[in-house]
């Protein structure tokens, strides 16, 4: 399984030269099975960068943890969707009263976007996804809820024995007292048991986050806990302030150095791959 | 096994409220009851841990207004979690430091995305101390 990170941006696309080295691009993560299967983690802006590789595809799997603009404002700009030949499948959350494909044209239709879901030129399959396991291709994906503000899912890839656990958005220290907790009590836990390589929530600084209890995303120090307590391989800290520039992000992934953790850290950067 | 996650945010939601709250899942187990819960229940969590909410029905009785003993399948949570519908009952406790009080209990059965039974919630609203 080969994993490229095309946006690692949370919130809000950032652009510009204080984080042309982390990225500036909303979530996008990339994902090839050994067979060929192809699966985009989220439709942030950073979509638009896996573009220039998806030139003779026929198929692509769109996994949507949730529906917040930074995850979906580069949907409607993948280029696939504008081939005929290719069957382009959407997975994301329902809601409690609505399906995925009412939620989706909220935003893919005037006046927020030109062009209406109906009119895209693909094979278009829409997937409320289901919590539990189902399989893309040669890949086993589970998706589960997550602690963050609305419909939330998590996903964990699994290709023959290796995993990939994905939790872009993720507050799992919410009103834990003591983070973290025993693993039944965490969110995520089940997820990120023992994955080959964690992609996580790391929108704040531990001194940031009291400030923003609720918000649905963790600091730098509650991702080491949760991926130490997940006894994961390697963590890739994801989902990056907008606020934070390239050397902000290089003083937080400093200090992580001042304790060994039991688990690589790879720094979450747009363009990064990470064979599996 | 992780919870589900709605179980998870419902006992740190109850963790921080002053209501007495138990929260119970659908297989059957007593999950949690907060601080408040503990002085109806008559033992601290820490104490009981999570526990089969038969051997916490055979320990703590339930009675009605008239002194009757309710029969575990008539007790508020089993009828709320087997009949998909919240029930609100006037009854008699008597927890586990063998205290009889009087209380409200109001069940909620909680259902998750998807139509998954995840359990019930019981809140406890004590009459003695009104």
């Amino acid at each position: 399984m080969k994993v490229t990170l095309w946006g690692t941006r949370g919130s809000l696309a950032t652009a510009g030269p204080e984080t042309v080295r982390y990225g500036g691009n909303t979530s996008c993560v990339e994902v090839r099975g050994a067979d060929g299967t192809l699966l985009v983690l989220d439709a942030g802006t950073g979509i638009q960068r896996l573009n220039a590789g998806v030139g003779g595809i026929t198929s692509v799997d769109v996994l949507l943890t949730h529906l917040h603009m930074d995850h979906l404002q580069g949907l409607g700009f993948f280029a696939p969707l504008y081939r005929p030949e290719v069957h382009v499948h959407i997975w994301g959350p329902a809601s409690t009263t609505m399906d995925l494909q009412r939620r989706l044209v909220r935003y893919l239709s005037p006046p927020l976007f030109p062009v209406r879901l109906r009119e895209l030129p693909c094979s278009l399959t829409l997937h409320d996804v289901p919590l539990g396991t189902f399989t893309i291709g040669g890949l086993a994906v589970t998706a589960a809820l997550v602690s963050h503000p609305g419909p939330t899912v998590g996903y964990r890839v699994v290709e023959g024995g290796i995993a990939l656990a994905y939790l872009p958005d993720h507050e799992p220290a919410l009103g834990v007292r003591d983070f973290p907790a025993e693993p039944s009590w965490t969110s995520g836990f089940d997820l990120a048991a023992g994955a080959d390589l964690l992609i996580h929530d790391v929108q704040f600084t531990d001194e940031e986050y009291p400030q923003y209890v609720g918000w649905g995303h963790s600091s730098i120090g509650q991702a080491l806990a949760f991926a130490r307590l997940a006894g994961v391989k390697r963590l890739v800290p994801f989902h990056h302030s907008p606020a934070h520039t390239d050397a902000d992000l290089d003083r937080l992934l400093e200090q992580t150095r001042a304790r060994e953790h039991p688990f690589a850290i790879l720094p979450g950067k747009e363009g990064l791959t990470i064979e599996l | 096994m992780q919870k589900p996650l709605e179980l998870i945010l419902m006992r740190q939601l109850t963790g921080y409220l002053a209501m007495p709250i138990l929260i119970a899942d659908a297989e059957g187990t007593l999950l949690f009851y907060n601080r408040p819960a503990e002085a109806i229940i008559g033992r601290s969590f820490a104490e009981t841990g999570e526990l089969p909410l038969l051997d916490y029905m055979r320990e703590v009785h339930l009675y009605d207004e008239d002194g009757f003993l309710i029969p575990p399948e008539e007790r508020p949570l089993p009828v709320a979690m087997r009949e998909h519908r919240a029930t609100h009952r006037r009854l008699r406790i008597q927890g586990l430091d063998g205290r009889m009080r009087l209380v409200e209990s109001t069940v909620l059965p909680l259902q998750g995305q998807g139509g998954r039974t995840l359990g019930g919630a019981v809140i406890f609203w004590e009459l003695d101390q009104r």
